[in-house]
């Protein structure tokens, strides 16, 4: 993707020059600089403390090394919070929003305008809601007494966040998402040559044997762009602790809850920074692993 | 007309209807709720009233609260639009030494370091600068986190403007200024409006980073304030809540409405495999 677009032998169409280039990104460089790389380069340094929101340590933090890492791979509510963490991204995200989504653009495809419309429209609708309004819905349909699922399934005692909470968050994050993974299907899609499609169809080749034999190979670039969004999006959405804060009792603690909980309510900065450490080291290997299966397949 | 085919029909528009379902049926409450004499947690036919718009105008926070929404979402979209479109216009146009490592970068980074990962830095930060409460310095923090992803969409768009435009400017004698405004932005327009409306709908809707930065209600956001109302004495305040929740929502609506019509919610090419 970086280097797509080769420069031809015009080398500069605009008659910038190198300098005034250089002053147009500048801007940009250094706002990206303050605010999200030296964040991420600090978490280095604040990780290797025992630095607290108040407290002695507040003010003279003090420098532990590799200590704080060590515990929380040690500390069960790590533990448990990282497998939570990859359940929700399993289920919710590359199962989930990825087979749904890729359905809607399969199925809508030769659907009557109007109902395509109106399908789009409702997950789109799903998608752009600010996040808190969002998680008034949900309260709305999983709440306890007057939830609209306990009236439908004639259960109205379950308090469906509290005794189900991981499934109720995955099963949220599917309606939450599917909005992305539909939308690039639906323009990977449009790309399968139809002749192909025609093709299947007279050979008399199944929705499935279609779907695995013609179209997959067309858009399997596409589905690991897509998996590797969405999986990225869904392990550092912070929407759940709006749901269910972590609970009850830490399960549905995943991890940007927990390193909040640990930050801002135990004040364990130092602590919640190891951790976030973690984190961004899983989304760079995630995010690395896919950059070189995108250059093998190019 | 075989009745395998028929079948088929059949089963298409039941799963047809489930998904239309489970994706409508939690937002009825936001056309329920905030009309409803006893409005609550749950669905129902309303028994129909104002009296909670007006009780919501009446609340002391909520409409400020919706114009700091406005003011952090405006500096932070157009910072992002102003910036990502300065930087991708260079990018796009001039081999700068390093180029493609720097977008290398940039593309890592816009999806490795995410808000959540880098909270406690940049809540550590913007302590030590007495920059917490502040809403400019929150917009920033918004600002740099969409910077990356948005120089990216937005090079992929100013890549597909031809060359020639620029060129046959340049014969006639515009600068590089004119270029910009006058060729460029007018022929890369859909993708700046995208990126000025993804920039919108994501700072409008931003709860995370507003939740940390501005502890102070006078300041905060509607997102902020909405969760205040839920969590404020134990008990959610439901009169307020739902026709609050709406009228924060009817923005990003809009948007969405204006956008579907004037170019049609679809990538443009914008996500290459």
């Amino acid at each position: 993707m970086a280097s797509s677009v080769p420069d031809s032998s015009g080398l500069d169409s605009s008659g910038l020059g190198v300098r005034r280039a250089v002053g147009f990104v500048a801007p940009a460089l250094v706002l990206i600089g303050i605010f999200l790389v030296f964040p991420a380069l600090w978490t280095l340094y604040i990780g290797i403390t025992n630095y607290q929101l108040t407290g002695p340590a507040a003010a003279n933090p003090r420098v532990v090394g590799l200590d704080n890492v060590l515990e929380a791979v040690q500390d069960p509510l790590f533990t448990n919070s990282v497998w939570l963490t990859a359940l929700f991204v399993l289920f919710s995200a590359v199962i989930g929003q990825n087979v749904l989504g890729f359905a809607l653009a399969w199925l809508l495809r030769s659907a009557s305008q109007w109902l395509r419309r109106t399908v789009e429209g409702l997950v789109l609708l799903s998608w752009i809601l600010p996040s808190t309004v969002v998680a008034f819905l949900w309260f709305a349909v999983l709440s306890r007494d007057t939830g609209t699922l306990g009236l439908l399934l004639g259960s109205p005692e379950t308090s469906w966040l509290v005794q189900y909470p991981m499934i109720s968050l995955i099963i949220f994050n599917i309606w939450r998402g599917t909005a992305f993974s539909m939308l690039l299907y639906t323009s990977a899609l449009a790309a399968v040559p139809p002749s192909q499609l025609e093709t299947a169809r007279l050979v008399g080749a199944s929705g499935w044997q279609t779907v695995r034999d013609v179209v997959f190979p067309h858009i399997r670039g596409h589905v690991l762009t897509n998996t590797l969004l969405i999986s990225l999006w869904t392990a550092n959405d912070f929407t759940p602790f709006l749901l269910t804060s972590g609970g009850p009792n830490h399960q549905s603690e995943v991890l940007p809850v927990l390193i909040y909980r640990q930050a801002l309510e135990s004040g364990q900065l130092g602590y919640a920074s190891a951790m976030s450490l973690l984190l961004l080291i899983g989304n760079l290997a995630v995010a690395l692993v896919y950059l070189r299966l995108l250059r093998r397949r190019a | 007309m075989s009745p395998l085919w028929i079948l088929r029909r059949i089963g298409f528009y039941v799963l047809i209807t489930v998904v239309l379902a489970f994706f409508a049926v939690p937002m009825l409450w936001l056309a329920s709720a905030p009309f409803d004499s006893k409005p609550g947690l749950g669905l129902r036919w309303p028994d129909w009233t104002l009296s909670n718009v007006s009780a919501t105008f009446d609340h002391p926070y909520t409409l400020s609260s919706l114009v700091n929404s406005l003011i952090l979402c405006a500096i932070a979209t157009v910072v992002t639009t102003v910036l990502a479109a300065l930087a991708a216009y260079a990018l796009s146009r001039v081999r700068i030494p390093g180029r493609d490592l720097l977008l290398y970068l940039l593309l890592l980074l816009s999806s490795v370091v995410t808000g959540t990962a880098a909270m406690v830095p940049i809540f550590v930060m913007m302590l030590q600068l007495g920059l917490i409460n502040s809403q400019f310095g929150t917009a920033l923090v918004i600002a740099g986190g969409m910077l990356p992803a948005a120089i990216f969409i937005l090079k992929d768009f100013m890549d597909a403007v031809p060359r020639s435009y620029e060129e046959s400017a340049r014969v006639f004698g515009a600068s590089p200024w004119q270029v910009l405004g006058h060729v460029m932005l007018p022929v890369a327009r859909p993708g700046v409006a995208t990126i000025f409306v993804w920039a919108f709908v994501n700072a409008w809707g931003n709860f995370l980073l507003p939740f940390l930065l501005l502890r102070d209600v006078g300041q905060q956001p509607a997102a902020v304030l909405l969760r205040t109302l839920y969590d404020e004495g134990g008990s959610a305040n439901l009169t307020v809540i739902p026709v609050f929740s709406l009228l924060y929502s009817i923005p990003v609506v809009v948007l969405y409405l204006f956008v579907n019509k004037r170019y049609g919610f679809r990538f443009h090419g914008g996500i290459k495999s």
